[in-house]
């Protein structure tokens, strides 16, 4: 990459002083962003900090309360509702906007098929198809139904649809959450092609690796406004975090406690089965913090929901504190003082309609019920101890969950978890697509849970998070637990080489 | 870690008029207005005795109604409770013609034991289907739809099925003719039921239950809540509703045939869309649906005491209704 080139690249799209507000609340401060042409520019800020809202303004899906969007230099004003395509401007969303019943031809095609004498003219697009796949690298059949495609391919086909409609500017908010690593690489071959073609690409990201691997340069807001643009070539991670978080970034994971060797062993797992899960055995000790790490598919989830009674095992048994626990029998886990919390807080953790009082106490009914009916008194107790003591803020008490923060849903569904005082708590994905600070606090939960006697098992994909918080670490590879990291041993390189593959622990 | 402002003012949040749900109040919003229109129609329509009847012949969709309201807010639907009304007072009415029990009052006695048990089991059939068997609740009740009005149909063997005893008739008679009170008997049982019925809709881990189920079945399931259990107890309560429905509708006409509750299944669910209970599950309005059914009858006494439409159009008025009801209900949330 040249620096002369892109600073002398034409501005294609700009956002001048622009100001956004929400019945009432002012959300986005005479922000100003500018994207060159042949650019990827990073996007950065906690949540919150508005940076979804710039996105959808810049392509058309909001209109700003003021200032001016000028594309090629001329103000415009975008159409709404995703017409902004026709000016080439193309947004992939996190959620994907596609028809899980149509093919990969028919899915790029949608709303502008291609007719001869009135007819579909299906040879055509389905060349057209192959010819943009094949631009990508990607080798999905044109015919393939979307729903048998991987997450991985599902991207790749929303990005092919972005190349088909000639875009310009491309907005990707957080394309590579549910990519593996080889996925991701192989998606940033492709961007980096496309930009070197002149395509423009805005990169919203929380992955602070990522963007400085990818982007050229990066634009962080904070609180609505703009703080900072500048080359990323200039900048590190930790650099950029205290940039979008205003403060220095000293201990975003608490120190390490290790359990003591002859602690009682509370959790054990012995050659289980599933479907998909192989064999997996291993161990918790009381107070112990234990990560599980590998690629996304590499059937983590998959053993936890097992473990916990969400779904039903083939063979294998789950001893907590030496009693069996039955197959696929959530409530005897519970009983037993086992707890999971999902990684998808939205569609399995919290009732999005419902307020705060409704989601906290829907796992732990029993304790709040007094001669057979409910009481609100001691709901509403327990909703004051749970927002102090998770430190979820919200202006209103009564606001339903759809409308709270990332960050805030995430603290209420850990407090909803912890309502059951379980002393074994599976907590999957803790931090996924929430800010920084929110991070750091849950992290100290975590630390402070585990302090108090308690066992706790993370998975997660973001490889520091194991690292940072977890005293021993057990990667997982196809539906297997392939290693088991301990003190020293456990770092990024280590449990790559079990994850990808590379290496394996000797046959117990 | 800095204090956001936003923990500051958390407590002295007030509550104000904006704050009212659009969609709660809805309902006696138009119950209000169609008094008013009643009124200016005609001068004897406000009398409390046009009222009290008014009340009277809602009870029966009132009272199914009432369990609709659990069935669909747990996400369900149940299309068979016409056929049920039919099919349950057809056995309870055979039960009493049988004569197996010779003193009046004990066989009247355990004819309404039978008729809540016969109910009872309707509702747990229709919620087994739905939950082991896995059919969607539209088909699946739609199935016992035909199935309880076909064995009506067959019990009755095409004609009518009537209550022969006439000792068991006296009997029976208050129980949709007399009053409690100077209150109608039938009047008392819809207030008397729907008490029981937001009861354990808000008060009971049950009714939280329910709502959560309707409101996204994978949240519940990984909350650790029986889904499928909760389903059928949905179910089974509606089918107890259509059978305390039943008791009061034997002793009025002492007679069903193939064409009894015909299209009641229409009635009960639009009178708990008009209460503003949402059709997908997770909200659900127990007195909101009572008010919805008050609402449908009112409009057809309306129509009767009104010389400008014709009463033969109240069927399309119903029909009107639960549009009208939707789209009110969608531009209210749109709003909020």
């Amino acid at each position: 990459m040249n620096p002369e080139t892109l600073e002398t690249g034409s501005v294609v799209l700009e956002a001048r002083r622009i100001s956004k507000s929400f019945s009432g609340v002012q959300v986005l401060f005479s922000v100003n962003f500018e994207l060159r042409a042949g650019e990827i520019h990073a996007l950065m800020g906690e949540n919150g900090a508005g940076k979804s809202t710039l996105v959808k303004i810049l392509s058309g899906f909001e209109q700003p309360s003021s200032g001016e969007i000028l594309l090629d230099g001329k103000p415009v004003t975008l159409p709404p509702n995703g017409a902004a395509e026709a000016l080439g401007i193309v947004i992939i969303h996190q959620e994907f906007n596609l028809a899980e019943h149509l093919t990969v031809a028919e899915s790029l095609f949608l709303g502008r098929e291609v007719t001869r004498f009135g007819v579909l003219d299906r040879k055509y697009m389905r060349a057209e198809t192959r010819r943009v796949l094949d631009l990508l690298g990607c080798r999905v059949d044109a015919n393939a139904l979307i729903s048998s495609l991987s997450i991985a391919e599902k991207q790749m086909v929303e990005i092919a649809k972005a190349i088909s409609r000639d875009a310009r500017v491309v907005f990707m908010d957080e394309p590579t959450a549910v990519l593996s690593r080889e996925e991701t690489n192989f998606l940033f071959r492709q961007v980096r092609k496309l930009r070197d073609q002149g395509t423009s690409f805005v990169f919203v990201s929380h992955k602070l690796d990522e963007v400085i691997e990818l982007t050229d340069r990066v634009t962080v807001l904070r609180d609505g406004q703009w703080v900072k643009t500048a080359p990323t070539a200039i900048l590190d991670g930790e650099s950029i975090a205290q940039l979008m978080v205003g403060r220095e970034m000293s201990s975003l994971y608490p120190a390490k406690t290790e359990p003591d060797v002859d602690e009682e062993i509370v959790l054990r797992v012995d050659s289980l089965s599933t479907d998909y899960v192989k064999d997996a055995s291993f161990e918790v000790r009381k107070g112990e913090i234990l990560g599980f790490s590998g690629m996304i598919g590499s059937g983590r989830t998959e053993l936890m929901e097992a473990v916990a009674g969400l779904r039903s095992r083939l063979s294998g048994e789950v001893t907590i504190r030496g009693e069996a626990v039955p197959s696929g029998d959530v409530h005897a886990a519970n009983r037993r003082g086992l707890a999971y919390m999902t990684k998808d807080r939205k569609a399995k953790g919290l009732l999005l309609n419902s307020v705060m009082t409704a989601n906290l106490t829907l796992q732990s009914l029993d304790q709040h019920t007094r001669l057979g009916y409910l009481d609100p008194t001691s709901e509403a107790a327990a909703l004051g101890k749970a927002r102090r003591r998770f430190d979820i803020r919200v202006r209103d008490g009564d606001v339903v969950a759809r409308r709270m923060s990332g960050g805030n849903q995430q603290k209420l569904l850990l407090a909803k978890v912890m309502e059951t005082e379980p002393e074994i708590i599976i907590i999957d994905e803790p931090t996924r697509g929430i800010d920084v600070g929110t991070k750091q606090q849950i992290y100290h939960f975590i630390s402070a849970l585990a302090r108090d006697g308690r066992s706790i098992i993370v998975v997660s994909s973001e490889m520091p998070e194991v690292i940072g918080l977890c005293t021993r670490v057990a990667v997982m590879r196809e539906g297997r637990i392939v290693g088991v990291l301990e003190g020293d041993e456990i770092s990024e390189q280590e449990i790559m080489r079990y994850a990808a593959g590379l290496k394996r622990m000797a046959a117990a | 870690m800095s204090v956001n402002e936003e923990s500051i003012q958390s407590t002295s949040h007030r509550r104000t008029w904006r704050d009212v749900d659009l969609r709660a109040v809805a309902p006696f919003a138009a119950l209000a207005l169609l008094l008013i229109v009643g009124a200016i129609v005609n001068p004897n329509f406000i009398g409390l005795n046009n009222l009290a009847n008014v009340a009277t012949r809602c009870a029966f969709i009132a009272i199914i109604a009432v369990g609709a309201t659990f069935v669909i807010s747990a996400g369900d639907l149940d299309l068979s409770v016409g056929s049920m009304v039919a099919f349950v007072a057809s056995l309870m009415i055979l039960f009493m013609n049988s004569g197996a029990i010779a003193d009046p009052t004990l066989m009247l006695t355990a004819a309404v034991v039978f008729a809540v048990a016969a109910g009872a089991a309707c509702g747990l059939a229709n919620g087994l289907i739905t939950t082991v068997g896995r059919i969607e609740p539209f088909i699946a009740t739609l199935g016992t739809m035909g199935i309880y009005r076909g064995l009506t149909t067959w019990l009755s063997q095409g004609g009518a099925i009537t209550l022969r005893e006439p000792e068991i008739q006296e009997l029976y008679r208050p129980a949709y003719f007399g009053s409690i009170l100077g209150v109608p008997v039938p009047i008392a049982i819809i207030l008397a039921v729907t008490a029981v019925a937001a009861f354990i809709l808000y008060r009971t881990r049950y009714g939280r239950h329910v709502v959560a189920v309707g409101s996204n079945s994978d949240v519940a399931r990984y909350s650790g809540i029986a889904v499928n259990r909760v389903r059928t107890i949905a179910f089974v309560i509606q089918g107890l509703c259509v059978a305390i429905a039943v008791l009061l509708y034997v002793p009025r006409l002492g007679s069903t045939s193939a064409t009894t509750g015909i299209l009641w299944e229409l009635q009960a669910i639009t009178a708990v869309v008009v209460g503003g209970t949402a059709l997908k599950g997770g909200a659900g309005r127990v007195w909101g649906t009572i008010c919805g059914a008050f609402i449908l009858e009112l409009v057809g006494n309306i129509m009767l005491l009104s010389n400008f439409i014709s009463e033969y159009l109240i069927g399309a008025m119903q029909g009107a209704i639960i549009i009208i009801a939707m789209l009110v209900q969608r531009s209210l949330v749109r709003k909020s």
